[in-house]
């Protein structure tokens, strides 16, 4: 054999072989599995509906009796930098505390080895604006009740991208004597004339905690944790007494810019 | 002989055609022509004969409110131009009121926005509103369409209109769309004028002329709405209403409602977004005499200096005149658009 020869030869097992041990960044052809997991805690404490007792920065003690938000325009970064757009039909999540099944927000991807991912907090402006027939699933008006978990605005039309009630003893009683506070966050800009936007971009970067390894046959599992009580605490600290109630209106700005740091990653199960 | 079959042959065609006008009479979405293009994406949506029927059904049916009883024709009554006669604001489910005086369902597919505050952009989403308040029909979409599909005569009519039995969201409000843009007013007095079938009065001409210079910087024809919103002078209402305000939370749209159309104004009394002005003379005694001055005040009601739109006793006599030529007799009379 020629020195050539045994050279090209062992250049095509060396790559062969660094193909077998470790995937390519994005493999075009083949998907696979890759979940997102959002485990909702308050602080050092899993939330816990109706039972959990939680107090925030000012002091003030509470309980939860709904959780629940939007995860929507899943993108994917790999470890060579590669940008994947999970299909915009299949990238809109509701997960809720109520229902285990929604904190997994399952998506198929590329094979490949994943650095960071990134979401919208909320229902991004475009499918706000969308058609009626392009509403399905869980961005159908009739997929969440009125009263009981509702996410849409008939009113103003729009989605509640995050929304959290509760009872606090420093939440002033209500018609019906519960001491309840609301918080229903939304606004994607207005459909005509500009108005609020609490569309919130979040990215989370895995590689300190493990990159998201997307193989055949196997499923990678991103777990994060989102810490509830960061709503109440941050650049402002939001009060149960002075703000019971945050809709439609400047104040629920302020609550987005605080939750919007929520989001943590603690690890990836591969 | 062979002429006569000619002649008997093409007398049954001709037989066959009339009879199929006769039973076919429906056509569909027809922009009229002095009208310009609609907003509302007909192409979308087309408007067919089984379509439209599910969409007058559902409109006309209290199944979509909470106890059953409360349709969307319950408010929008036809012979009021589709509004709530004699109501300044509405009363809906277990007869609670609301806090806004219920708009007509009359060319609809002209409409960029929707409600007194704009604050719905489409209409195959404004039927939500609605049937979600509290105070109107207080039931959810879900147990509509559960509602919906157990009643039987409900899905063959979806598929009659869409093809197959599913009853979704998109349908419900897709037939909705068809039976609410039908609802076109096109056949009053002015309208015939502008298709040059008959001519204004003295009076009726010296009132168009004036409402062309005093008021269709915002009622624009032929529509007589330029779908804006607009501080129109009169007081802060009992319950502070603050319009377009809510929607976009921009204190330039503080007290601002949307530019109401001034056609069928004989049929939809009262007027204002709160219903507080029971005839036309009061209105027009409010433009000329009783504009309050408030920071977004409509610059057109304050030109050089001065508040509201001079007018003189005969002038408001003309104007009365002319707006009574905007009324649809047909319109409130269609036995196509009434409950069957």
């Amino acid at each position: 054999m020629k020195p050539t020869s045994i050279i090209i030869l062992a250049l095509i097992i060396f790559s062969s072989c660094k193909k077998n041990s470790d995937q390519p960044a994005v493999n075009a052809g083949l998907k696979s599995s890759l979940t997102l997991q959002f485990d909702n805690i308050a602080g050092a404490a899993n939330v816990q509906l109706n039972t959990g007792r939680y107090t925030n920065s000012v002091g003030e003690d509470f309980t939860i009796t709904m959780l629940q938000y939007y995860i929507s325009n899943v993108q994917l970064t790999t470890t060579d930098g590669t940008k994947y757009a999970v299909p915009q039909d299949s990238s809109y999540f509701l997960v809720r505390e109520s229902d285990p099944a929604t904190q997994f927000c399952k998506l198929n991807v590329p094979l490949g080895e994943y650095r960071s991912v990134s979401f919208v907090l909320g229902v991004d402006s475009l499918r706000s604006t969308m058609d009626v027939s392009k509403r399905t699933g869980v961005l159908d008006p009739a997929a969440t009740g009125h009263d009981d978990g509702g996410m849409y605005w008939g009113w103003n039309s729009g989605y509640i991208f995050f929304r959290m009630e509760g009872i606090s003893s420093f939440a002033p009683a209500d018609p019906a004597g519960l001491k309840k506070f609301r918080y229903h966050i939304g606004g994607f800009g207005g459909y005509s004339a500009p108005s609020l936007n609490n569309i919130k971009n979040i990215t989370l970067d895995l590689s300190a905690n493990g990159t998201a390894k997307v193989r055949e046959g196997r499923s990678s599992n991103v777990h994060i944790m989102v810490d509830v009580l960061k709503m109440f605490n941050g650049a402002t600290d939001v009060s149960i007494a002075a703000n019971p109630t945050v809709m439609f209106g400047d104040y629920s700005a302020r609550v987005a810019a605080n939750y919007v740091q929520m989001f943590r990653h603690d690890h990836t199960e591969n | 002989m062979r002429s006569r079959k000619i002649t008997m042959i093409a007398a049954l065609v001709l037989l066959c055609a009339c009879s199929k006008t006769a039973i076919d009479v429906f056509t569909g979405f027809r922009k009229p022509q002095h009208f310009p293009e609609p907003v509302y994406r007909v192409a979308d949506n087309p408007v067919s004969k089984a379509g439209f029927e599910l969409g007058r059904k559902l409109f006309y049916d209290g199944i979509l409110s909470r106890n059953n009883q409360v349709s969307c024709g319950f408010c929008h009554i036809q012979s009021a131009a589709f509004t709530h006669h004699g109501h300044d604001v509405s009363h809906g489910i277990d007869d609670r009121l609301g806090s806004r005086n219920a708009s007509p369902i009359m060319n609809l597919a002209w409409r960029s926005s929707f409600m007194w505050d704009g604050g719905i952009g489409d209409l195959d989403l404004q039927p939500i509103a609605p049937i979600t308040n509290h105070v109107e029909m207080d039931e959810s979409i879900a147990n509509i369409l559960a509602k919906l599909r157990n009643t039987p005569v409900y899905p063959s009519l979806f598929e009659k209109a869409f093809g197959s039995r599913d009853i979704t969201t998109a349908r419900v409000m897709k037939a909705l769309s068809q039976f609410m843009i039908m609802c076109v007013s096109s056949e009053s007095k002015y309208d015939s004028v502008m298709r040059n079938q008959t001519g204004f009065t003295e009076n009726e001409k010296a009132g168009y002329q004036l409402v062309q210079q005093k008021c269709a910087g915002c009622h624009k024809e032929p529509l007589f709405t330029d779908e804006s919103f607009r501080d129109n002078g009169i007081a802060v209402g009992y319950n502070n209403d603050s319009g377009r305000y809510a929607v976009t939370l921009n204190r330039a749209d503080l007290y601002r409602f949307k530019v109401p159309s001034l056609r069928n104004l004989a049929y939809t009394a009262p007027y204002m977004h709160d219903g507080r002005f029971y005839n036309l003379q009061i209105v027009l005694d409010a433009y000329s005499g009783d504009v309050h001055d408030k920071p977004n005040l409509d610059p057109l009601l304050k030109q050089n200096g001065v508040l509201g739109i001079p007018l003189s006793t005969t002038e408001k006599t003309q104007i009365l005149a002319f707006l009574n030529t905007l009324n649809d007799h047909q319109f409130v009379n269609n036995k196509m658009l009434a409950e069957q």
